[in-house]
């Protein structure tokens, strides 16, 4: 089963001469489980996909499937459901709520989630044990981002999306948060999309996708993945 | 951790902390707006309770009746009327006082009580000392506030002229009575409790003293529920005729309860109309500020959708703020207002000399305001959060992009050219955000409108005041006789010493009729071109008595639809009765009362009567006022003085009492709504701009550089207000003006060029205030964490 199928999927920001074409035909099948590396250069619509795929942007035209459903049907109530039940994002640029301490923005997810973890938990998995009372402002751009990551795996959902999870982090850190992901992955089965500059990461994912200017150039099946403490970059 | 919060109401209590000074701002908005509408509901009603309750209490007639002399046995006839409920017969007649310790000769009134018990109707209420004594002749009671004023107490003696004769009587009581609830002397503006006086007499005593022994002259009447008045009326009229019967009377015709009634009303529109423009102001930027607040939280609200939560329950968290603030505004407002409308009451009571008060506020009237603002606040946020929610969590989560800067269409190039980047920055925003500060502006605007219409209200007053005692009404003194005098009386009063010019003055109670319109009016004889009291038209040029026709004042004419060439029946309700058809020959302009007036000789000519005078007004010299007092306080033909210096001093005093604290608390409360609207315009550009003013302070920009771009931007706002803020003022100003138009004053729509600069002064010196609160936010800005996190 799959858990995303994407046809023609196109994408066109702004109208007349400003109209940007972030995404110019997408046709795409994610299998259930697996982890997906999308690499591309910077503007070459990473993103705008990956929203869509979540549910947080509507296509311009074309059809997205979730297993077998077509979420570019669903009514915001229904896109609504979609995102509480099955998806999990980390956002490029963090998104954390300012007023509320990691703790909390990883409690914010976790309320209306089915079977969490503990925020504690997921915490101390990206390695923030310590600083759970801390306001985003108190937090370094990295701290920051991996509570995002916290946020997001916490509520075990059955996707997760990662917008360069590992942009702001030094290789160690990096590597504990790539390992936590691979964990979800394995444990629960969950299909993961990856976007990331680092090639290196390519060596984790079941498939990597060679995105460019608003199109699929190559998809790629890892043979042999390493796991996440056997890469460098 | 609290097992109890969620993360969401965390983080609604954290960002309530956060936005506190700008909670408290619209708190403080929509306290004003509540506050004054209960303030002024409840004071109005607490009055009007009081007033059914004591008319209640005190068996205040419905029906008056004033004869020259009828015996006694007639009562027994007018009981067995139908509808007639009760019945009192009773002495009244106008008395001078002559008080110790002042030269002043002071108008009284002397009412007659029952030998035995209290009076049927128009009861009184003992305040201090014991009823009169039934053995004794020379016992009276005194009404309180005339007391108070002079300081008399019981046990003191006082004397008066009655009917030519001075004599002396022991106070024994001071009382107070529903029928002089408004003391005010025939002929005065305002009551003045120093210049006029009741005195409660025996029965016997003042029968004696009016030559009225098994007579009365005046009949009081309650009639039962559903009794048809008129028909009392015509009773009373067709039996009380052959006692000299002027026309029987409502209440509503009463003196007192005329000029309470019209008080009143003229509060009720002071208590509705300004009120409720306060709160639908008030609503209006409750909306706007709420939304605004919400707007500011879109990326927010994005990222709550993006994690699933759903729009009913985005919408319920920003409710939750929204309402944390409205309920705190709510709370206060009711809370100041009813505490204030209970001291307003309080003090109007003092005023009108109601012995107790009710305080009474509808429960409806809180709901009603409660509701309002509910409302406004939830539609507001409703707007707000729905803006937000319609966007794609991906859209909604971006900053918001990068408006389109369009050089030309923004200022012309040799303008843009002159003026600094700062100030650049500072145009630019407003041309990107128009209706936003559009918003801030019209807030301003209209604070500073209320500040104008609460001005208005008093120079309107001063106006009409100005115009009655320095261009219409130009004597020291108002003379009038117990009885018409032959003309020989003026030559008395102009032979005094020290009296500069005498004009006589005729007046006869009439009934005018104009078509089927009627009313019940005083009909004024002066000379053909008086000097003292005059009518002046629209221009304040002074008008010509006609000898062949009416003169009208113009609120008369409007009441009973006349215009200049009609044809108008009156009958004269005195003597002879005559039936005149005069024709109107003009209309005057009069603020206060209604008036009608013919040339003296025409009007003596008409009632088949010599030269025969009701009165005179006297211009004296006042070195010899003294003198001149003494003397018209020994004359017996003299029953009453009118002091016009003394009437305007006390109507100013007054004027300060009510209306002035009235317009003090409306005043406060605008330059509040000022400092509200613009402390929030201040902080939300703060908000949004924190990011800017740290990146110019990173770049090397002084505080007081960054400052600038700010402050100069609500500099600018408030500027623009104050001109739309004024224009505003003058039509709120106008409607208020003809909706506070009365019977007994007409307002005439005065606005002094101080009224606009203290406005504008208010409005700009409340913009100054919060712009420096703000400015201290912008010293502790840090730069680090502006630069990091966004909001
Ligand atoms: N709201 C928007 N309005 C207009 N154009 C947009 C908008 N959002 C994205 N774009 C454009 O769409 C294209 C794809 O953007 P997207 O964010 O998907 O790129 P990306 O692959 O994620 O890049 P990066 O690696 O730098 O994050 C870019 O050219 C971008 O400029
Ligand atoms: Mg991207």
């Amino acid at each position: 089963m799959h858990a995303f199928k994407t046809i023609g999927l196109t994408k066109v920001y702004g109208e007349g001469e400003a109209a940007v074409h972030a995404l110019r035909g997408v046709d795409l099948e994610i299998p259930e489980g697996e982890l997906v590396v999308l690499l591309g250069a910077s503007g070459s619509g990473k993103s705008t996909l990956l929203n869509i795929l979540g549910g947080l942007d509507h296509p311009s035209d074309g059809q997205v499937f979730f297993r077998d459903q077509e979420i570019t049907t669903f009514d915001d109530k229904a896109l609504t459901a979609y995102r509480r039940d099955h998806v999990g994002f980390v956002f490029q640029l963090y998104n954390l709520m300012p007023s509320l301490t990691a703790h909390e923005n990883v409690d914010l997810v976790t309320e209306i989630s089915r079977d969490p973890m503990l925020a504690e938990e997921a915490l101390e998995m990206v390695g923030l044990g310590d600083r759970m009372d801390h306001f985003p402002a108190q937090l370094s751009g990295g701290e920051q981002q991996r509570v995002a990551i916290a946020r997001a795996i916490a509520k075990r959902p059955t996707v997760l999306f990662c917008d360069e999870p590992t942009g702001a982090l030094d290789s160690k850190t990096g590597i504990v948060v790539l390992q936590a992901l691979q964990d979800i992955n394995r444990t629960l089965n969950t299909t993961i999309i990856v976007i990331t500059h680092a090639m290196a990461t390519a060596a984790l994912a079941d498939r990597v996708i060679m995105f460019g200017d608003g199109r699929i150039k190559d998809v790629r099946l890892n043979e042999k993945k390493l796991a996440a403490d056997q890469i460098e970059w | 951790m609290s097992f109890l919060l969620t993360s969401l109401d965390r983080k609604l209590l954290r960002d309530l902390w956060r936005i506190k000074g700008q909670g408290i701002a619209i708190a403080l908005v929509i306290a004003c707006g509540i506050g004054l509408f209960i303030m002024a509901n409840g004071m109005l009603s607490s009055l009007q309770e009081t007033r059914e309750a004591y008319y209640d209490r005190y068996r205040f007639a419905d029906i008056f009746a004033p004869v020259k002399r009828a015996p006694d046995r007639v009562l027994a006839e007018i009981k067995t009327f139908p509808g007639v409920r009760a019945v009192e017969g009773r002495i009244s007649a106008g008395v001078l006082i002559d008080a110790p310790g002042t030269t002043e000769p002071i108008t009284g009134q002397a009412v007659s009580l029952p030998r035995i018990g209290r009076p049927v109707l128009n009861d009184i209420f003992l305040r201090k000392g014991r009823m009169l004594d039934p053995t004794r002749e020379d016992e009276i009671l005194l009404s309180e506030p005339f007391a108070k004023a002079h300081g008399f107490e019981p046990g003191d003696t006082i004397s008066a002229t009655m009917n030519g004769s001075k004599r002396k009587f022991e106070i024994v009581g001071l009382a107070l009575s529903p029928e002089f609830t408004y003391a005010i002397a025939p002929g005065a503006l305002v009551p003045d409790p120093f210049r006029y006086g009741i005195l409660w007499l025996g029965k016997d005593a003042l029968a004696a003293a009016f030559d009225l022994d098994g007579a009365f002259n005046e009949v009081l009447i309650s009639r039962s529920y559903n009794a048809n008045e008129s028909d009392i009326i015509a009773s009373l009229d067709r039996l009380l005729e052959r006692y000299g019967a002027t026309g029987a009377f409502l209440r509503a015709d009463q003196i007192s309860d005329k000029f309470l009634e019209s008080e009143l009303n003229q509060l009720a529109t002071m208590a509705t109309v300004l009120p409720s423009i306060f709160l639908a102001v008030s609503a209006f930027l409750l909306n706007v500020v709420v939304a605004r607040i919400v707007d500011a939280e879109r990326e927010q609200i994005g990222l709550l959708k993006a994690f699933g939560y759903s729009n009913p329950a985005i919408l319920f968290h920003y409710l939750k703020m929204v309402l944390a603030i409205t309920l705190l505004g709510i709370f206060v407002g009711s809370g100041v207002g009813m505490w204030l409308g209970r001291w307003m009451a309080l003090l109007y009571q003092e005023f009108y000399k109601f012995p107790f008060l009710i305080f009474s506020l509808g429960l409806d009237t809180l709901a009603f305001a409660f509701t309002i603002a509910v409302t406004v606040a939830v539609l507001g946020t409703l707007t707000a959060v729905r803006r937000a929610a319609v966007l794609s969590p991906a859209e909604a989560m971006r900053p918001p992009a990068p408006a389109k800067y369009r050089q030309a269409s923004v200022m012309p190039l040799w303008f843009s050219e002159r003026i600094d980047q700062p100030t650049r920055m500072i145009l630019r925003r407003i041309a990107r955000h128009p209706v936003r500060a559009l918003l801030t502006s019209v807030g301003l605007a209209f604070a500073t409108a209320i500040l104008i219409t609460a001005r208005f209200n008093w120079d309107s007053v001063l106006y009409m005041m100005d115009v009655n005692f320095n261009v219409a009404e130009r004597q020291d003194l108002t003379v009038t006789f117990v009885e018409p005098e032959s003309d020989k009386a003026i030559f008395e009063l102009r032979r005094m010493d020290g009296v500069l010019y005498v004009e006589p003055f005729r007046s006869v109670p009439v009934r005018l009729r104009n078509g089927h319109i009627e009313r019940r009016q005083s009909l004024t004889g002066l000379v053909e071109r008086p000097l003292l009291s005059r009518a002046v038209n629209a221009d304040l040029a002074s008008l010509q008595i006609p000898r062949n026709g009416l003169l009208l004042s113009k609120a008369l004419a409007d009441l009973i639809q006349a215009e200049v060439g009609d044809v108008l029946q009156v009958d004269v309700l005195e003597d002879r009765k005559p039936r005149l058809n005069l024709t109107v020959a003009g209309v005057a302009e009069t603020f206060i009362g209604t008036s009608a007036y013919l040339e003296i000789g025409a009007l003596n000519r008409s009632l088949k009567e010599g030269p025969r005078v009701s009165g005179a007004f006297l211009m004296i010299d006042p070195a010899k006022q003294d003198a001149i007092y003494e003397r018209l306080k020994d004359m017996p033909s003299v029953s009453g003085v009118g002091i016009v210096a003394a009437a305007q001093r006390s109507f100013n005093e007054t004027m300060d009492q009510g209306i002035g604290t009235f317009i003090a608390i409306i005043s406060t409360f605008a330059a509040l709504i000022a400092v509200g609207v613009v402390y929030n315009s201040a902080r939300i550009a703060l908000a949004e701009r924190s990011r800017e003013l740290a990146s110019l302070r990173v770049l090397g920009f002084t505080k007081n550089e960054a400052s600038y771009i700010l402050l100069g931007e609500i500099a600018l706002l408030t500027f623009l207000a104050l001109p739309i803020g004024c224009g505003f003022g003058y039509l709120l100003a106008w409607f208020l003006a003809a909706s506070f138009t009365t019977e007994l004053y007409q307002i005439p729509l005065v606005i002094e060029l101080a009224s606009y600069g203290y406005s504008c002064a208010v409005v700009a010196g409340a913009s100054l205030v919060s712009g420096i609160l703000v400015d201290r936010e912008i010293g502790k800005l840090d730069l680090v964490v502006a630069l990091k996190t966004r909001e």
